[in-house]
């Protein structure tokens, strides 16, 4: 779709009359900037002449903190990026530095069993809050209340296993810190027969409204050169029609076993992301169906006596566990010198973790590679030379998280 | 076409002699380490020539007092397969000097890497060559250190006193 003028010609105006440009300052204490996003907006009535985001209002430096704390001390600080996904940066830095230990085949496969389900349950939540909160900013309240409505069934789920319900930092370096509560498989097959109600209710509410989708049809087009070009990632990619994925492109904690579908919508506007976001939650759950039928039975956390804290009880009993514990708190586990990159498939596109270790028990570099940050440098492109009504849609559409733009 | 990374460092090394300095492998990921004056014909090359149209990352890191040349900037790439085991990620990597924070800027090859550059200049001081816009992006304007070095010190609250002075007083001079 070709982009469409709406800068009028002005040349039939009286003489001695000028126009100019007004500038609006959007954010960053705005509600449809999904946190503390300012964007700069150059309008020519109701046409965005150029947009200028500026970002950093949150930035806490989470690079720099992670370069002063053990490798256990860090995974709390990966909550704080992606906070509506955070058990997805859990286990993606955990994976990052399984990765640097050279560990991963030394992990139960009950641990990453577990961690696929947790992951598949963070994407749903992501995308919930994704749908929800665009359809919120675009007016439509009650689609957002189904949303948060299902939310709130996995912030129990995830209570239950991680005591935590947002900031869950959970899983430890070498598997699950704690066997998986009791009723965990009935709380997902719960979970798997309730969700199915509220997709379609969502569905119905969304996929077929006039107003929704003129509101999000041809809205803030990217074309699929452009989105490779500019680094996107995530239902901001693939709703520009490249399949592309790291779940299927560089698997992790075993996805080549499983049996989904990456959605890919070659409209290149809100609404074809919509629809992926959409369709990548009942992938999700069928994702989640498949490993809950093959949870197997076991050790949840690797025997791996130099990495991973010993049992509670030895600890208050055994001398050999205390000292043991206090040196991998006190000094963290060693890593061998070199550097990866994790990548793992967040809900809002490729999160990276590079880390750089020199040998000690404290990264020497941690970067992150925030999925959101890089998917926010499109939003100029996608809104210049429409209307402002247009932007919330856009950013809504992106959707962008501030904690993880900002780190 | 499919590729692995042995023809893809083949290739770069035949088209552009003397500009790999290094290759390394660790975990399965390769590095090749990249004359500083060449990494932008190298990016040039390896996009339009070998189909790396991805950029995944652009970052530095601070080697203070373990090793000279003390910076080191890093480019990940990414080339889609037609099939998802086809992908084929590579990392380059350049050293920058402490005498010379100049590198050539990829901007121009690949849009994405704007924003990834900025940062990198924001937190570490590197300047990019040939930046469309090359400010700071997470940090105030007005700020005039660079944290993610190693010589910053993370208690050190001066940097952000003489940054909320400088802002506090173009906010008077505003108001006048």
């Amino acid at each position: 779709m070709e982009r469409v003028e709406f800068i009028t010609d002005r040349s039939d105006e009286p003489l001695g009359m000028r126009t100019e440009t007004l500038m609006l300052n959007m954010g960053p204490q705005h509600p449809s900037t999904h946190g503390v996003l300012r964007v700069v907006l150059h309008l020519d009535g109701e046409v965005v002449v150029n947009a200028i985001p500026y970002i950093g209002y949150l930035h806490r430096g989470i690079e720099k903190l992670c370069e002063n704390i053990t490798y256990q001390q860090c995974i709390p600080y990966t909550d704080r990026m992606d906070y509506v996904a955070s058990i997805c940066n859990n286990i993606g830095f955990i994976l990052a530095v399984e990765k640097l230990l050279g560990i991963q085949n030394e992990i139960p496969k009950r641990a990453k069993v577990a961690e696929v389900i947790l992951f598949e349950l963070g994407r749903i939540e992501s995308h919930l809050i994704g749908i929800g909160t665009n359809a919120l900013d675009l007016g439509a309240m009650s689609a957002f209340l189904y949303c948060f409505k299902e939310r709130e069934r996995i912030y129990d789920i995830l209570e239950t296993v991680c005591g935590a319900r947002l900031t869950t930092s959970y899983p430890r370096v070498g598997g699950l810190p704690e066997d998986l509560p009791e009723n965990f498989d009935e709380a997902i097959r719960n979970f798997l027969r309730v969700f199915p109600k509220t997709f379609s209710e969502v569905d119905k509410l969304l996929t077929r409204n006039r107003i929704w989708v003129e509101r999000t049809k041809g809205v803030a087009y990217i074309s699929a050169d452009d989105a490779v070009d500019l680094g996107l990632t995530g239902p901001a990619l693939r709703g520009s029609g490249v399949p592309y994925d790291v779940r299927k492109a560089i698997p992790y904690l075993g996805y080549e076993a499983y049996d989904f579908e990456i959605p890919v919508s070659h409209d290149c506007d809100a609404y074809a992301r919509y629809l992926c976001r959409l369709e990548e939650m009942r992938q999700s759950l069928h994702i989640i169906e498949q490993a809950i039928n093959n949870l197997p039975d076991g050790p949840y956390i690797a025997d791996l006596p130099e990495v991973v804290l010993p049992r509670k009880e030895l600890v208050y009993t055994r001398m050999e566990s205390l000292i043991r514990h206090f040196v991998i708190v006190y000094e963290g586990f060693k890593t061998p010198p070199g550097e990866i990159y994790q990548a793992v498939e967040n809900p809002k596109g490729e999160l990276g973790y590079y880390i750089v270790s020199d040998g000690s028990g404290k990264p020497y570099r941690m970067r992150v590679r925030g999925p959101s940050f890089i998917n926010l440098q499109a939003l100029p492109k996608m809104v210049e030379g429409r209307l402002l009504a247009d932007v919330i849609a856009a950013i809504g559409s992106i959707d962008i998280v501030l904690g993880e733009v900002d780190r | 076409m499919i590729l692995d990374l042995q023809s893809v460092s083949d290739s770069v090394d035949a088209n552009f002699p003397d500009t790999i300095l290094d290759i390394k492998s660790f975990r399965n990921e390769t590095t090749l380490l990249i004359k500083k004056e060449g990494i932008r014909e190298v990016c040039r090359y390896l996009k339009n020539d070998l189909d790396f149209k991805f950029i995944v990352d652009v970052t530095a890191v601070d080697y203070l007092g373990m090793k000279t040349p003390r910076f080191e900037v890093i480019y990940y790439l990414h080339r889609f397969g037609s099939e998802f085991s086809e992908n084929v990620r590579i990392r380059l990597k350049v050293e920058v000097p402490e005498v010379d924070l100049r590198v050539l800027s990829v901007t121009p090859v690949w849009t994405g890497a704007n924003w990834l550059e900025r940062e990198v200049y924001d937190l570490f001081g590197i300047e990019f060559i040939g930046h469309p816009d090359l400010r700071r992006i997470l940090m105030p304007e007005e700020y005039d250190a660079h944290p993610l070095r190693k010589d910053f010190d993370v208690r050190d609250r001066e940097a952000s006193k003489r940054c909320f002075e400088r802002e506090l007083k173009e906010g008077e001079d505003g108001a006048s």
